[in-house]
């Protein structure tokens, strides 16, 4: 198959408008496809970011009491424990101020010196009890958990830093990078009072799925203190195969016990599943969203080229007969139409690559998005020059099949 | 004798002609047809289905008073401890209620909210969150706030602590059966209250008095109390709280403390009050340096409500984004129209050629294919239209079902689709028509 390209370039000057139109569409679909599957990449990459917890057979409530009596909630949470934790099929249960995936939560520097004008990071406080790690399905890598002789209930307007804590793994080595974090103090309530690291997890994330902790997402510390007041959220955790009963027997057990309390009918007793499912709703359905975006836009491409590449092999099919004629083999017709999509495809993907950068920059500045990875410019060019050829291919191929009888046929 | 009787064709019949042939034409190759329905259809849908999400989310929800209520600002935090310099986007304790006294505004209300529990009557019935607001009385004038019954509290309840509340509809309807409840009393938590007016259906969105806390939108208001009273209550916000440095502990040492919680309106008719209550604040901010409170220069900022929602960012990203995605879709769509009628018209370029040697003006060729152009938008606005209808169904796939239930196709979106998907193929035509019309008759004749 010799193609030759001078005479493509020529025939291409007296068909401006039509390879314009397709470089164009092409350039516009590569700065589009580009963008829209490297946003699909990173919203798939939130979606995917584990919490640290075993969330199967895991239950969440946020609950709130109410009345006269909400305040002073240590005999009311009790109760509520003592019920959840005697129910057949739950496992263990824990009170806790929040869970990760929850939404919202409590969030603090944390720092080795006291006076240290600026803290090292911020972590989120999960204040807990001596069930959490075993109710949350924490991985416990060094030291031990808490004692139940270590809880104390507080009134959250009054905290005091605890003096044991256990804080996961991101949170230990970026304190202590020298990998040494158990049994050293940390300062995690301004400089009131040091507190020990007496356990790390190998994973906790915080309360917050959007990008506000971003900076922050895997540190965490629990703390041996239970928050007195109205509001709070209890994990149980469930054996294998009663979640689904016991999202109705939860919420009618806890309402025998006290009446005075809210359960609200959307977000008071769910499954895991469920909080996961609303916390990364958005970024799910951009990656869905952009999917179909994709996918459409290059079907009609695609499309688009083969409707144009149609069109003028029907107005060339003369040109075609008399090369045909002069002894041009069919290849060399299907050889000439291929040539011909991939030189427009070139200058196409030349302008497209400039303008996904220029459209990645625009978004970079206006929607803390992230730099494009040339990587998937260089897929979407390689994916747009094959769809170019596939789409050509069935024209080009009739093409190849003009006889060279037409040249002596008029039209 | 004889007459002979000519019949010009009028205008009407004309385009109903041309309309015939039109459609002719686009049966003749129903592929590209279809092609070329489907790409403005698909093009048109998804920049409506996202416009109509970015319209709700952009909408201004108070407009005849948008550019006369302002959002207050004043920095109570050291400028290392400011964002972009930018004063916190509350005021603490100290700054609202020294404020509210010194009351230089024609109305104003600092508010921030709170989420009682309403414990019904009926003790078979369960007690249920409400979405409440502690202010000042001047809030209802302020935001224009419409009475079903009764109306809002005295000015010397907000001086009393009143144990008074204004409530929604919803609440209304729900607690008393929609019955005129002014002067009945509701349970908050253990506490009772006295309502003094219901609220007729009041729903801004976004929620341009608290876009702090809610990100913009959310379930309406069900109920107002006074902001003294639920100080008095010791009421938690329900919303965020931000310290710069650590607060005493108890509800003393928090009101007191440089903790940022509260939202601040004023209502500033003129450019004159504006620029008056911007120089009282600025004495406010420059006495409390004198007295050793601020070590800073005064950072005083007043924002009105497109402003606001602006600097807070209500329009989420994902809005914006999806809307340029599907513009370029769009755009790529009449691209590809524009490649795909230009081969369509050009192919028929014998066709012109005769047409025009038998007398046809350029005028005609041009009218005879932008109504074929017009009848593929039609049809394209159709498919678009029942598309943009599935889409607007599905926002719910993408975004937060508080703004979800705002994306709704109205009678202004059903015009605006059609009109969008007619308008961009015709302008896609101009093109392909032009080239049609420039066909040289006897150059097409002399080939056959």
């Amino acid at each position: 198959m010799n193609v030759q390209i001078q005479p493509i370039l020529a025939a291409l000057k007296r068909h401006k408008a039509g390879t314009l139109l397709i470089a164009m569409q092409i350039a516009l679909t590569l700065a589009i496809v580009c963008n829209a599957t490297f946003i699909i990449r990173e919203r798939l990459a939130r979606v995917a970011r584990p919490t640290g917890m075993v969330e199967t057979h895991l239950l969440t409530v946020q609950n709130r009491f109410v009345g006269t009596g909400a305040t002073s909630s240590e005999p009311l949470v009790k109760a509520d424990l003592a019920t959840l934790r005697q129910i057949p099929g739950v496992v263990d249960a824990t009170a806790i101020n929040s869970y990760p995936l929850r939404g919202g939560g409590w969030s603090m520097g944390v720092q080795t010196d006291p006076d240290a004008r600026k803290a090292i990071t911020a972590a989120t406080l999960y204040f807990a009890d001596d069930h959490a790690v075993a109710t949350m399905g924490l991985k416990l890598i060094a030291g031990r958990n808490f004692r139940a002789d270590e809880i104390s209930w507080q009134d959250a307007q009054k905290v005091e830093a605890p003096g044991e804590i256990i804080v996961s793994k991101a949170l230990a080595d970026k304190v202590f990078p020298d990998g040494h974090a158990l049994g050293r103090t940390v300062y995690i309530m301004g400089n009131a009072r040091p507190s020990t690291i007496i356990g790390v997890v190998e994973r906790l994330q915080t309360p917050w799925s959007g990008t506000f902790a971003d900076n922050f997402m895997e540190h965490s510390v629990l703390l041996p203190i239970q928050l007195t007041g109205a509001f709070g959220s209890y994990l149980v955790r469930t054996e294998p195969g009663r979640l689904d009963a016991l999202l109705k027997t939860v919420p009618a057990q806890l309402m025998k016990t006290n009446r005075m309390r809210v359960l609200r009918d959307d977000t008071g007793v769910r499954s895991f599943a469920e909080v996961r499912e609303a916390a990364y709703k958005t970024d799910r359905g951009m990656a869905l969203l952009m999917t179909v975006v994709c996918v459409v836009l290059l079907a009609i491409t695609a499309a688009g080229i083969v409707g144009l590449t149609s069109f003028w092999v029907g107005q060339r099919r003369r040109q075609i007969g008399v090369r045909r004629a002069l002894g041009a083999t069919r290849s060399d017709i299907l050889g000439y139409f291929l040539t011909e999509n991939l030189l427009i495809g070139l200058a196409g993907v030349v302008v497209g690559t400039a303008m996904a950068v220029g459209l990645n920059l625009w978004m970079v500045t206006h929607f803390e998005m992230h730099r494009l990875s040339m990587v998937y410019v260089a897929v979407g060019v390689v994916a747009l020059l094959l769809i170019g050829q596939g789409a050509v291919l069935a024209p080009a191929l009739r093409a190849s099949r003009v006889s060279p009888v037409e040249a002596t046929r008029s039209v | 004798m004889r007459r002979t009787v000519v019949i010009q064709p009028g205008i009407p019949s004309m385009f109903a002609y041309y309309f015939q042939l039109g459609l002719r034409s686009l049966r003749r190759n129903p592929m590209l047809t279809a092609l070329m329905v489907m790409a403005i259809g698909f093009g048109v849908a998804a920049s409506m289905t996202t416009y109509a999400v970015f319209r709700a989310t952009s909408n201004n929800p108070i407009p005849q008073k948008s550019s006369q209520l302002f959002a207050v600002q004043v920095a109570n935090w050291k400028p290392s401890d400011l964002d972009k310099g930018e004063p916190p986007n509350a005021l603490s304790y100290t700054d609202a209620s020294n404020l509210v006294r010194a009351h230089k505004a024609l109305r104003e209300s600092p508010m921030y909210p709170v989420a009682p529990s309403v414990i019904p009557a009926d003790a078979s019935k369960m007690p249920f969150n409400a979405s409440a607001y502690a202010a000042y009385s001047d809030v209802f004038a302020m935001f224009d706030i419409p009475f079903l019954y009764g109306g809002p509290w005295g000015h010397d309840q907000d001086q009393a602590h009143g144990a008074v509340v204004v409530i929604g509809k919803a609440l209304n309807d729900k607690l008393f059966g929609g019955a005129n409840s002014v002067g009945r009393e509701v349970d908050l938590d253990g506490h009772t209250y006295r309502v003094t007016g219901v609220m007729d259906t009041w729903n801004p969105q976004p929620l341009f008095f608290d876009p702090v806390n809610t990100q913009g939108f959310g379930d309406p208001v069900d109920l107002f109390l006074p902001f003294t009273r639920a100080i008095d209550m010791q009421m938690q916000t329900g919303g965020n709280n931000n310290c710069s440095t650590p607060a005493d502990s108890g509800w003393d040492g928090w009101l007191r403390s440089e903790c940022i919680w509260i939202a601040y309106w004023a209502e500033l008719p003129t450019a004159a009050d504006v620029a008056a209550y911007h120089r009282y604040l600025t004495g406010y901010a420059a006495e409390q340096q004198r007295a050793g409170r601020f070590t800073w220069a005064p950072n005083v900022r007043l924002r009105n409500v497109t402003q606001w929602l602006d600097f807070q960012h209500v329009v989420p990203p994902e809005t914006k984004i999806s809307l340029m995605v599907s513009l370029g879709f769009l755009l790529i769509c009449l691209v590809n129209t524009v490649g795909l009628l230009l081969a369509k018209f050009m192919r028929r370029a014998p066709e012109i050629g005769v047409r025009r040697a038998l007398g046809a003006s350029r005028g005609t060729v041009y009218a005879q294919f932008l109504i074929e152009a017009g009848a593929v938008g039609l049809a394209g606005g159709v498919l678009g239209l029942l598309l943009t209808g599935v889409g607007v169904y599905g926002v719910g796939l993408v975004f937060s079902k508080d703004i979800a239930r705002l994306a709704t196709v109205d009678l202004s979106l059903v015009a605006l689709t059609v009109l969008v998907a007619i308008g961009a193929t015709v302008l896609a035509a101009f093109y392909p028509t032009w080239r049609a019309a420039q066909v040289q008759p006897a150059w097409q004749l002399k080939s056959n």
